[in-house]
């Protein structure tokens, strides 16, 4: 590995993503490092601009609740079962954020656009859709490639400075591995620099391992690496451990005020790491 | 009946079976169901244990989830045409078939804040049809406008769309959607409702039959099929649903 990709902590990766950058996450289903948002909020950050791919659920409510946000761009917030985003909520209709709706489709596709290295793409649907009035740097022509008359939506390509990403394991050639999670693959591969948590360490290149490397990003990708055990939680890793559902629907109780949301993050974000230091 | 009385969350799931298996409709060959969605993938599973073949895709069952490029790949799919049938709720929901996802109030949802519109704004229009689905039934979620379009129910002329609302279950009542016309027309309705009833509670216009008939029972094939194996299929991933529904945990070869 690249001795500047691992590093000791993901409080050292944290150090590492600037106020005001716009930092990508998967969804709750889809391996976010709540690790690395937690190592975020410790460091104080402001400013971030989040990008829900294509969703955005507990990480992003926790990085906008300790006021690290500056704008969201996602296609929904929500903690699953346990309901509405609240801290999202409350700082929308305070004015303390920018919401940029968009469409799971549309980021996918921005993202894949990036990841090609071409300006922009273009994607069915979406006409007709408060969205795209919305959006104005969304656009419609009338598809060239037609005898006239079938308007199709076009997108940006889009490239996020930071993914955030959490996997099972890392090779010491810096791949990781995260089994059948491939879309954060195109994450990884339109995002300028990608940070991965990881449970341990693997013996081998995996990419070398016909089984393992379908499921595994390659180095040429990963830009820093942290170890981070139960670096999802509470939501899932893989077959390797569920939604820890009755914490997340705490943290919904407790985030309905500003005050219940305080006292949970000094609980369970900065007070539980100076104990785990000292 | 012997068993324990019917459920009016089992009552939605065999109406939703019925509408998924229409003969009028376009085939339902492979169906995606959505997060936070337990009654259509109740019914989805009800259609698959009565014998029908049908590919479903649940995105949120975590073991055996069928995608290895996570929802990218069904949007991939839809876009493709290859995915037949898809269910969508909304905040509001409109006599137009619009669904709102996003908000009351400006933009984006100054008023009550939604989560957002997921892939609505795509899936409506790529997908051949589509069952919008809502157990609340009220003025305040079937409105004659929604405030913020997430997903239009109609397009303009020219604008490629493969499908648009079948029909709209709710917790009172079945509708009816006539593209055509682009308007609603009351189908069924569920016991203890009746004519005035659902207009009371329902805040767009809309058909009536002359005479309104009950939405039907599910059979006792049904409710035993729900109650035994579509619950097995369930458990993991919606737990508490299916305690709540189907009640507590019983052994497999017990209820076999």
């Amino acid at each position: 590995m690249n001795p500047e990709t691992l590093e000791a902590s993901p409080e050292a990766l944290a150090a590492r993503v600037p106020d005001g950058a716009m930092v990508a996450l998967p969804p709750d289903n889809s391996l976010p490092s709540v690790a690395l948002a937690k190592a975020l909020i410790r460091r104080g950050a402001r400013g971030l601009r989040l990008l829900g791919v294509p969703v955005s659920g507990f990480a992003t409510d926790i990085l906008i609740g300790a006021g690290c946000v500056a704008e969201v761009q996602t296609s929904a917030v929500s903690l699953g079962e346990a309901g509405f985003a609240p801290r999202f909520t409350a700082a929308l209709k305070e004015g303390r954020i920018t919401v940029r709706d968009a469409t799971c489709p549309a980021i996918h596709t921005m993202l894949q656009a990036a990841e090609k290295g071409v300006p922009f793409m273009p994607l069915r649907g979406l006409i007709g859709s408060d969205i795209l009035a919305n959006r104005p740097d969304w656009r419609v022509i009338d598809n060239p490639f037609a005898g006239g008359g079938d308007p199709v939506v076009l997108l940006p390509a889009l490239s996020p400075d930071f993914a955030l990403i959490h996997a099972a394991m890392a090779d010491r050639e810096g791949n990781v591995w995260l089994g059948r999670r491939r879309e954060c693959a195109t994450i990884a591969h339109a995002a300028k620099a990608t940070f991965v948590t990881v449970e341990r360490l693997h013996d081998g290149n995996l990419l070398e391992d016909e089984r393992l490397a379908p499921g595994t990003i390659s180095a040429t990708y990963i830009s820093g690496i942290a170890l981070a055990p139960r670096g999802a939680q509470p939501v899932a890793l893989l077959d390797e451990y569920g939604v820890d559902a009755g914490f997340i629907a705490e943290y919904a109780r407790a985030a309905r005020t500003e005050e219940g949301f305080q006292a949970w993050l000094a609980r369970h974000v900065t007070e539980q790491h100076e104990e785990a230091l000292a | 009946m012997s068993g324990p009385e019917i459920k009016p969350e089992e009552r939605l799931a065999a109406t939703l079976a019925r509408l998924i298996l229409d003969p009028a409709a376009p085939p339902a060959r492979h169906i995606a169901v959505g997060a936070a969605s337990p009654i259509p993938a109740a019914a989805c599973w009800l259609v698959k244990k009565s014998g029908h073949p049908v590919r479903l895709s649940l995105l949120h069952k975590r073991s055996g989830n069928p995608f290895t490029e996570g929802s990218r790949e069904l949007f991939d799919l839809t876009g493709q045409g290859r995915i037949d049938l898809f269910f969508l709720g909304g905040g509001q929901i409109d006599g137009q078939a619009n669904i709102n996802l996003i908000g009351t109030g400006e933009w984006p949802g100054t008023g009550a804040r939604f989560p957002g519109s997921f892939g609505s704004a795509f899936m409506y229009m790529m997908t051949p049809r589509t069952i919008l689905f809502r157990e609340e039934h009220s003025p305040r979620v079937l409105v004659e406008k929604v405030d913020n379009i997430s997903a239009p129910g109609l397009s303009a002329p020219g604008v490629f769309r493969r499908g648009t609302a079948q029909a709209l279950v709710t917790g009172r009542a079945v509708f009816r959607f006539d593209p055509a016309r682009g308007r609603f027309a009351l189908e069924s309705a569920h016991p203890g409702e009746d004519v005035a009833s659902i207009r009371a509670a329902t805040g767009f216009d809309y058909d009536e039959p002359a005479h309104l008939p009950a939405t039907p029972d599910p059979t006792p094939e049904q409710l035993a099929l729900l109650r035994g194996p579509v619950r097995d299929e369930m458990i993991e991933t919606y737990p508490e649903f299916c305690a709540r529904v189907f009640g507590a945990a019983e052994k497999k070869d017990a209820a076999a």
